[in-house]
């Protein structure tokens, strides 16, 4: 009789955490666990790059200013999503994102492939105030951002960080990052070379907030945004649902 | 006036002083960075805490009567915690739903910013509100259903102002732009590793006082209450896993990366929905729906089915929050299948809250209290149902990252979260301060219809909105165009954001409402002195009500 068992059970407590822990953790380790394990969950994708530090930087920012809770950075397998936003999301695009921010509300459209679409200039304008660009938006106006300059010396740590958590970041990656985050927001400088040097030839180096003299928040929160879905091309070479990539020179 | 014994009063002094030292080093380190700022609060908390605690430092030694009696000093702190946190959580809600009518709202200040606003209200009801509720409840169930005192008198109070800690840093640091950007545990590394240690001593504390129950069985709403506090320490600590910059720095990243991030993310945060917001509501369900109908519960065997259908089903459904994306099909699909699955022993505790009044719809009429209670009921049953239909893969592909999510979140937190509490509260103010009745019966009758046309005018506005916005992003031309731009869809959702703000704002004077009869319920004399021998721990009466032992 399975209700004279309950009776016992729910005589002792300690039986009955043993009872509750037991039933609550098989559906996370068979959902979680072999995530890990099994090979295709996350594709292959041997030209994927790495986030510089003022992309990183720009992503950190993104978190904290929340962003993700009204913009996803995850295009479904879904007719009408492919035609708006682009080819349908990889594992791999986001196989280094700590966190992930695949997002689950669009009050906005979904920035998964933003990059290159339009040009810093108007995402400068948008983020400092959306109507000026976008009348009937009700998204904040960030003007701050473009004031407050990016705190260069904490990019060596938060690469440490990452490359605690997994991401391949090399030692000159590390001991370079405040030197490349400034490179890549100062077009022509000395330290400019360097980026492309570790990064890969494709990274965008530009005055991303359109001033040169000095590297703000902005700067790190466009270049971010300018990256998102360039990071490799294997969404667009993907069998199933080819597509063209927008050139961020165009 | 907290009946702490001179050995509790040097133990608190020592943990205060402690806590004290840590925010000066967290201070001091994190000078350069957001996190000195949260050192000072710490710093602050605790030295307002000693404060507290030295100026009943020299009073007497309690009396050793007071063993003989329940302990309920740490439950009056925990109400009046309990509706602040309702309070300022709801009203930054109408706040931030107002900015998303009127952005200018945010008045250009980077911490109002809807961003980070968000965040706030949210922890703000959860964990502020949610939380107190629960920890406020669950000392004063544990005990009645026990009939046994609290273990101790320092770790209710470690439990209540630790918690508060974890809340008031976590908030706090949204404000400032300090957040893990996961859903529902954004707080950052220190304030988690603070909820662990928190915790700890609770669930310490909660299986002590359950090992001195006098009564053989453990009663149903201690299951849930288990339940609540040891899986979401499971799951806490598992998404939480993070490396920081340094131990000066705010800032961390989590370990978890990309799809696997996704996963541990919507196992924790559809888990938060299931233990945090469902198993401890269940529990204030289960002691305060037959006491106040003063019905016992319908069905004994309801119960096991849906606690142990409830604990083992949940776990699996967190990945419905990811259908038609990068992660697996196989894991979507089970996360598919055990959310329909779900409704089962969903719909068995609702079914059985709602069969227990049976012979009490008259009281359900007369008295506003049990309408909050079984409308909790119908809405924890709405709800459930709504989020069973939402996981099937084709009806998610609609509703997914539209406002029916957030309307179907709502069903839950306004309809049945927030009104169980409400109900909970008012049974147990007048029980615990042993008055006869609240202040204001026409006070409860006029929140509970706030509360009531709120939630409906909120859920109705959300349903709308978030159909009308999924049907328009999926909406083609006859020659195979999609028709309207991102921009059109956003703009048909304008009258819609304006009917939630308002919707919403009813609900919060409701509470408001709530927080002056409780108020005045506290400070009315004590005329009716309840006899003492009703609400004793040691007594061998059997217990009144039909409460603690499970219906046949």
């Amino acid at each position: 009789m399975p209700e004279v068992m309950h009776r016992k059970l729910e005589r002792t407590a300690t039986g009955f955490m043993l009872a509750i822990i037991a039933a609550a953790s098989v559906g996370g380790i068979v959902e979680i666990a072999p995530l890990f394990t099994i090979d295709d969950t996350v594709e292959a994708a041997p030209d994927m790059r790495l986030y510089t530090p003022l992309e990183l930087a720009g992503r950190d920012i993104y978190v904290r200013e929340g962003c993700y809770a009204c913009h996803s950075q995850m295009i479904r397998t879904l007719r009408d999503e492919v035609e708006r936003y682009g080819p349908y999301s990889l594992a791999v695009e986001s196989q280094y994102d700590h966190p992930m921010l695949w997002g689950s509300k669009r009050t906005g459209p979904d920035l998964a492939r933003i990059g290159g679409k339009y040009s810093d200039f108007w995402h400068v304008n948008h983020l400092n105030n959306p109507r000026d660009v976008v009348p009937e938006s009700n998204m904040p106006s960030y003007r701050w951002l473009g004031t407050t300059p990016l705190k260069l010396s904490d990019l060596p740590l938060a690469l440490r960080a990452q490359r605690a958590v997994g991401v391949p970041y090399t030692d000159a990656m590390i001991e370079n990052a405040a030197r490349d985050a400034y490179g890549q927001a100062v077009p022509d400088s000395e330290q400019s070379s360097g980026v492309t040097e570790r990064y890969g030839e494709a990274t965008q180096i530009s005055a991303f907030d359109g001033v040169t003299t000095n590297v703000t928040e902005m700067d790190a929160l466009v270049a971010y945004l300018q990256v998102l879905g360039q990071l490799t091309r294997a969404a667009y070479e993907n069998p199933a649902a080819p597509q063209q990539m927008p050139d961020p020179d165009d | 006036m907290m009946q702490l014994t001179t050995g509790e009063r040097q133990l608190g002094a020592i943990v205060l002083i402690a806590l004290a030292i840590l925010g000066i080093a967290m201070a001091a380190a994190g000078r350069t960075d957001v996190l000195g700022i949260h050192g000072a609060m710490v710093l602050l908390y605790s030295l307002a805490l000693l404060f507290l605690l030295f100026s009943s430092a020299f009073g007497p030694e309690p009396s050793p009567a007071r063993l003989t009696r329940y302990y309920d000093d740490p439950i009056k702190v925990g109400v009046g915690l309990t509706l602040f946190w309702a309070i300022f959580g709801m009203f930054i809600g109408v706040w931030a739903a107002a900015q998303l009518a009127w952005p200018i709202l945010n008045f250009d200040t980077s911490w109002a910013s809807f961003g980070r606003i968000r965040p706030a209200h949210t922890s703000g009801v959860i964990f502020g509100f949610g939380g107190n509720a629960l920890i406020t409840t669950s000392f004063h169930v544990v005990q009645r259903t026990s009939r046994a005192r609290l273990a101790d008198q320092f770790s209710p109070w470690f439990v209540l102002f630790g918690f508060n800690l974890f809340c008031l840093i976590a908030v706090s640091g949204y404000f400032l732009g300090v957040t893990q950007s996961k859903e529902y545990a954004e707080a950052e590394w220190y304030a988690d590793i603070w909820l662990v240690i928190v915790w700890v001593t609770y669930f310490v504390l909660y299986v002590r006082t359950l090992a001195l129950r006098k009564e053989p069985h453990i009663y149903v709403a201690n299951w849930y209450y288990m339940a609540f506090i040891i899986v979401v320490a499971i799951l806490h600590i598992v998404n939480n896993l993070a490396v920081p910059l340094s131990f000066a720095h705010a800032k961390s990243y989590t370990i978890w990366a990309g799809v696997q991030d996704s996963m541990v993310q919507w196992w924790y945060g559809h888990n938060a929905v299931a233990f945090f917001l469902t198993a401890g509501f269940l529990a204030m369900l289960y002691y305060y729906l037959p006491k106040r109908a003063e019905r016992p519960i319908f069905s004994y065997r309801l119960s096991i089915l849906s606690f142990w259908g409830i604990t083992f089903f949940y776990m699996w459904a967190g990945s419905h929050h990811l259908h038609y994306t990068a992660l697996p099909h196989w894991v979507q699909n089970l996360g598919m299948t055990f959310s329909v699955m779900l409704l089962v022993p969903s719909w068995a505790s609702a079914g059985n809250a709602l069969l227990t009044l049976n012979g009490a719809w008259h009281k359900v009429r007369d008295d506003a209290t049990l309408r909050f209670i079984m409308m909790a009921a119908f809405f924890y049953g709405l709800s459930t149902f709504e989020g069973s239909f939402l996981a099937i893969r084709p009806v998610n592909s609609l509703s997914h990252y539209t406002d029916w999510t957030v309307g179907h979140v709502h069903a839950g937190a306004l309809g049945w979260v927030a009104m169980i509490t409400f109900g909970s509260l008012y049974t147990l103010v007048p029980a615990i301060w042993k008055r006869e009745r609240m202040y204001s019966a026409a006070l409860v009758e006029v929140h509970f219809w706030l509360a009531l046309v709120g939630t409906l005018i909120y859920v109705f506005a959300m349903w709308n909105s978030g159909i009308i916005q999924g049907l328009m992003w999926r909406t083609y031309s006859p020659d195979n165009t999609l028709v309207y731009s991102f921009l059109d869809t956003l703009l048909a959702m304008y009258p819609y954001y304006i009917a939630r703000a308002f919707g919403g704002l009813l609900f919060l004077i409701g509470a408001i409402v709530a927080a002056y009869n409780i108020w005045m319920t506290v400070r009315a004399p004590s005329a009716a002195q309840l006899p003492l021998d009703e609400d004793l721990p040691a007594s061998d009466r059997p217990l009144d009500g039909a409460a603690p032992t499970p219906a046949e």
